[in-house]
């Protein structure tokens, strides 16, 4: 007895339809198309019947497996993506809540902002060039023509370690260890370091800060290479829209000497509390290296040129990111650390 | 001393058809940087602060103190004011002289003469003890011209009744910050020689040129000069002056002197002071009848010489000074007269009573003058010039500005010869300036004609030798220019740096140089920020006091070995640092004010005493320091109050080696003073010191005021740890084959370190034995008294095949064997 196909059909899809579970997809898949299945029942039912009707009703068992199992396929299709909707439904997080902290440190503000000026530097062939922060009198002031008691002197407040041994006033004695070491050599060096001046402790001072010189000797070097040195450094530093002046001053170890200022940037050069209400910041000092410096480093001034420059570390830093004290840097408040 | 130039004595000398701004913008970029620009009068209402004459001086009806003045302004009818201005009230009842004063009318603002911070304020009517005032005689600090407030200010007889104040006593002041120890833009002369020269306007001479002046002799007559140290004096004038009346200088001087920035005394100091910031050359008037010569009834002796040691003198201000030999004075028959080009002595100033004026004017060598300011800690208006290398040709053009001013204002009658002993008048050779030079530094080409009219708009003498050179000969005030550059830097400055073209360097690249300690140094602050700690920089000068604290009881501590600051600016920072750690736990007790958890590092010098060197070693040295929670609180849990101690920073340690390739360090208990003696380590790197870590000794964290918490700490020789960093590691091959993985736990001694157990698994495992991590270490009674369990996770893995089971069995086998009879260790089922 073959079982009625269309009823068999008719109550599979129906139970089918109904599994909202993908647990419940295996069980109904074993009830019908299973080893012990309605199906597989039916398939046996077909040794019941006459050898010309066999063939026929074997055709329509094998057809009906085949609906049943793409209806199976396209309902456990559908289970899925009921449940994936369930849990996307169910899954939303209070996207407010913090993410887990990654522990990262922070640089001090000066390492980063001396990361800056070396890189720009750095881009236009200057290479660093490390000397002591505790010099001689004859370094530091001697053999940049600084003679004792000359009132260049005046310049720099001197904290005296010994007899002839200072704390070093500004970075430019490594010009003088840079030019003995690297000599016949052409130079172009950046010398970051801190320094350090007797002066009492204020928003304005500290009686420790970094400087980042630069000097350049070459056999063609020039006062025009200098301006355009600055220039491209001021740009880099400070925002391509910066304005320059340069203005002629003193440094003993250049000869000519220059100091170079920059339109203020907190109020464009109108004239603001930062800038003393002259609109113009000061970028730094340089000059073409002096001839009686380039004696004693080494090298001949009827034979080379060069220039050197010297500027604050601390100072665009305040600029920058608008700090008005500069007892912050060293005072290291990591309230005020963690802010860069 | 702040350089104060009023534009109004400027004048004097040169036209300025610039405005005050512009003229200051144009000196600032040309080298002399105007720092401020004060104007003088710009703020009195011109129709409410006016010239008044006062008509009479009575008496208040009812307050002795105060009087009623009547004052003319130019109107109609007179005002009435009351004051109590002591140079009025003392007129009352007196016949009047002329007087004319400042008068402000109702609804003046000036400055509020009962306040000392300059406040201002608006006039109002008033009424003063049932008196109305209708307006106010001005004193000198109510208008804002100086400190004086006591007498109201008389103006000059001739001023004119009516006009605006700011038409008569109206000026602007330059203040200058001028960079460099320059005599000749130290004056007004020499400001408006350098404004004649940036605005191309002829320099007029007039005011200062005597029409007759005095013949120059060494011996005058009047007193015997001697210069016995030529070096050091280059040249001594000295004028005689007769019946002079020394009274108040004229009210246009004290105006002048008192913008410049001098207070006025009276009219001898005044003249003195005038010619001094008129041409830059200090001038010292001698009371002459008090000098002695060198026997009785001769003429006074004026020798200039060195001191003796030991002498001593009492200078003006009172005070007597012990002299060192390089000093150099003025003496005259019995003794020091003055510290020459410093100070004049007590015995010789010019009084009330003096009447006869000895009148130096004299050139002092500047080193030896600084250096002799700076050994008496005497800062003089006279040794801040005679510092700045002053020329000896001024001499004789101040002393004759004197004489014409002294005679003029101070009744004096000038003796018709002047001494004057000029042992070695200065010849200055020419400098030879040509065009390649010039472009050579500057990188522009400067047309001859142009170089040479730029220069001798500063008056420096310019000879063509050939169409490229110049002869150049700087004037006797440019002591400062001796060379070609120099000469190029005028140019320069004068044509205006702006105008040169930017231009980048066109040298071929120097030789590149690279850094392993810059690299090293800048690979650490990355790691250790990458680790979570945060950079901070601390002072190098230290107090000893700190530095003591990480020797508890002073074990090691050796305060010989530091160098110390001769200068420093308090007495408690006077060394310089030999540990990083002194700084560092000095910011950990600030920062805990505000915050529990602190993982900082720090890289710097430290400066170690070299025996027999003049400079100490410089260190480059790292710290760490970590205290508070570890993983602090968070929402998520998993945070807890576990404080950091000896094994984060060893973590620290081994994050840092592992990064910097640094292989097999070896750990050593520390014994360190500063470190708890059981909790900290040596790390030692193919035999070198790398550094020691651990957690501070107790007493270290109590001494530097930290609350009582584990503070773990790193202190690492920042040049050996990046001497030993490779960076030649050689890649292991990967396997393709899949690991076997197995975890062996083994009991053993207490007593025995972990390191030799981990070790010797490695040995044993041999090739096949990939890697071996302790996950745990563990103590409890039920092993046994005095015994561990180490617990490892073994790796096994063969390059070329899929390791049997067999061979894997053999390997553990071979360890537990080995460790067995080795360690005595005893495996766990
Ligand atoms: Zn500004």
């Amino acid at each position: 007895m073959l079982p009625n196909l269309s009823s068999l059909k008719t109550d599979a899809l129906s139970q089918l339809e109904q599994i909202q579970s993908p647990d419940d997809l295996p069980v109904w898949y074993r009830a019908w198309l299973g080893r012990k299945g309605h199906l597989t029942e039916a398939l046996r039912g077909l040794g019941g019947l006459s050898a010309e009707d066999r063939p026929k009703a074997g055709q329509q068992v094998n057809q009906l497996k085949e609906e049943l199992e793409q209806a199976f396929q396209a309902r456990q299709e559908a289970v899925k993506n009921l449940a994936l909707a369930a849990s996307l439904a169910g899954g939303a997080l209070d996207i407010t809540l913090p993410g887990r902290p990654l522990q990262g440190g922070h640089l001090h503000i000066t390492t980063r902002t001396l990361r800056k000026i070396r890189q720009i530097f750095g881009e236009m062939g200057f290479q660093v060039y490390e000397a002591p922060e505790v010099e001689t009198d004859e370094t530091n002031f001697g053999l940049l023509n600084i003679p004792p008691y000359h009132p260049a002197r005046d310049m720099w407040d001197t904290f005296w370690v010994d007899d002839g041994v200072v704390l070093r006033t500004h970075t430019s004695p490594g010009q003088i260890r840079c030019m003995r070491e690297y000599h016949p050599q052409p130079i172009r060096v950046i010398l970051p370091g801190k320094c350090y001046r007797y002066e009492a402790i204020t928003p304005r001072s500290e009686h420790q800060f970094f400087q980042v010189e630069g000097l350049a000797i070459g056999r063609n070097i020039t006062m025009t290479d200098l301006i355009g040195t600055m220039r491209e450094f001021t740009l880099k530093m400070y925002g391509e829209s910066r304005r320059l002046r340069l203005r002629g001053s003193y440094f003993p170890f250049t000869e000519p000497s220059i100091e170079i200022d920059m339109d203020c940037m907190i109020c464009q050069g109108k004239g603001c509390r930062v800038c003393k209400h002259t609109g113009w910041l000061e970028v730094g000092g340089a000059g073409m290296v002096h001839p009686v410096v380039l004696e004693n480093g080494g090298y001949d001034p009827g034979e080379w040129t060069g220039f050197a420059f010297g500027m604050g570390v601390e100072r665009p830093a305040m600029l920058h990111h608008g700090i008005e004290d500069i007892r912050y840097f060293y005072s290291n408040d990591l309230r005020f650390l963690h802010q860069f | 001393m702040a350089l104060r130039i009023p534009l109004s004595w400027m004048k004097d000398f040169v036209d300025v058809d610039l405005s005050a701004s512009e003229l200051a913008e144009r000196l600032t970029v040309a080298g002399m940087e105007v720092e401020k620009i004060h104007t003088i009068g710009g703020d009195w209402a011109p129709d409410l602060i006016k010239v008044g004459k006062v008509l009479s001086v009575s008496a208040h009806p009812d307050a002795d103190r105060l009087c009623l003045v009547s004052v003319d302004h130019g109107a109609s009818a007179p005002l009435t004011v009351v004051t109590g201005a002591p140079n009025l009230v003392s007129l009352i009842g007196k016949p009047l002289p002329t007087l004319k004063v400042a008068l402000a009318l109702v609804g003046a603002e000036v400055i509020d003469g009962h306040a000392t911070d300059g406040r201002k304020i608006k006039l109002k009517p008033a009424k003063l003890r049932g008196v109305p005032s209708e307006g106010m005689v001005c004193s000198e600090y109510e208008l804002g011209l100086s400190q004086e407030h006591e007498g109201i200010l008389f103006l000059p007889d001739d001023a004119p009744v009516g006009a605006p104040l700011a038409q008569v006593l109206g000026d602007t002041v330059l203040e200058f910050d001028i960079k460099g120890g320059f005599a000749h833009l130290q004056s007004v002369f020499g400001i408006a020689r350098e404004t004649g020269a940036i605005t191309r306007k002829a320099l007029n001479k007039n005011k200062i040129m005597l029409s007759a002046p005095p013949a120059g002799q060494a011996d005058p007559g009047f007193v015997k000069l001697e210069i016995t140290d030529p070096a050091l004096c280059r040249r001594y004038m000295a004028m005689r002056l007769e019946g002079v009346k020394v009274g108040p200088s004229p009210f246009w001087m004290q105006q002048r002197l008192t913008r410049a920035g001098m207070r006025p005394i009276n009219v001898v100091v005044d003249i003195t002071n005038y010619v001094m910031l008129e041409l830059g050359q200090p001038l010292h008037a001698f009371d002459l009848d008090k000098l002695k010569g060198s026997k009785k009834g001769e003429p006074p002796l004026i020798r200039v010489r060195r001191a003796t040691p030991g002498e001593t003198i009492t200078t003006l201000d009172g005070v007597e000074r012990k002299l060192e030999d390089h000093m150099l004075l003025i003496t005259d028959g019995g003794g020091p007269v003055a510290v020459a080009g410093v100070m004049g002595g007590q015995e010789s100033e010019v009084d009330a009573s003096t009447t006869r004026v000895l009148l130096e004017s004299a050139n002092f060598e500047f080193l030896n003058n600084r250096r002799t300011s700076q050994a008496l800690k005497l800062r003089t208006e006279a040794s801040d010039r005679f510092g700045r290398n002053l020329e000896p040709e001024l001499c004789q053009t101040a002393i004759h500005r004197a004489a014409g001013l002294l005679v003029e204002w101070a009744g004096a009658t000038l003796h018709p010869v002047v001494g004057d002993v000029y042992p070695a008048p200065q010849t200055r050779p020419a400098i030879s300036l040509s065009g390649a030079f010039i472009r050579r530094v500057l990188g522009v080409e400067v047309p001859q004609k142009e170089a040479q009219a730029l220069l001798t708009s500063l008056e420096f003498s310019c000879q063509p030798t050939d169409p490229d050179t110049l002869a150049v000969t700087p004037p006797p005030h440019r002591q400062d220019v001796n060379r070609p550059a120099d000469l190029v830097e005028e140019i320069a400055r004068l044509t205006g740096y702006d105008r040169l073209p930017p231009t980048l360097i066109r040298d071929a690249l120097p030789p590149q140089r690279r850094s392993k300690m810059l690299d090293g140094t800048e690979g650490v602050r990355d790691i250790l920020t990458g680790c979570g700690l945060d950079e901070i920089i601390t002072y190098s000068i230290v107090s000893l006091e700190d530095e003591r604290r990480l020797y508890p009881e002073d074990q090691g501590f050796d305060p010989q070995v530091y160098l110390s600051v001769r200068n420093p600016l308090s007495a408690e920072r006077a060394h310089l640092r030999r540990r990083l750690l002194t700084e560092g736990l000095n910011t950990l007790r600030t920062n805990l004010r505000f915050t529990k958890r602190l993982a900082l590092f720090e890289v710097g010098a430290v400066f170690l005493k070299v025996q027999g060197e003049t400079l100490p070693k410089e260190h480059k040295r790292l710290s760490v320091l970590l205290t508070g929670p570890r993983n602090p609180a968070h929402w998520h849990g998993g945070g807890t109050q576990e404080p950091f101690e000896f094994f984060d920073a060893k973590g620290v340690a081994e994050a840092l080696l592992n990064a910097l390739e640094i292989p097999q360090p070896q750990w050593e208990r520390g014994d360190d003073p500063a470190y708890h003696p059981g909790r900290s380590a040596r790390v030692m790197v193919n035999g070198q010191v790398l550094g020691q870590l651990g957690e501070l000794h107790p007493r270290v964290v109590e001494s530097f005021g930290l609350p009582m918490q584990p503070v773990a700490a790193l202190e690492f020789d920042l040049e050996a740890l990046v001497e030993s960093w490779r960076e030649d590691k050689k890649m292991d091959g990967l396997s393709i084959h899949p690991p076997v993985l197995e975890d062996l736990a083994f009991v053993v001694d207490e007593a025995l370190p972990a390191h030799q157990v981990a070790k010797l698994i490695a040995q044993t495992g041999g090739s096949l034995l990939k890697e071996v991590v302790l996950f745990d270490h563990y103590k409890h009674e039920k092993l046994g008294v005095g015994k561990k369990s180490l617990a490892y996770a073994l790796t096994y893995q063969a390059p070329d095949r899929t390791l049997t089971d067999q061979e894997v069995a053999k390997v553990r086998g071979k360890i537990i064997q080995r460790l067995e009879k080795d360690l005595g260790a005893v495996l766990r089922g």
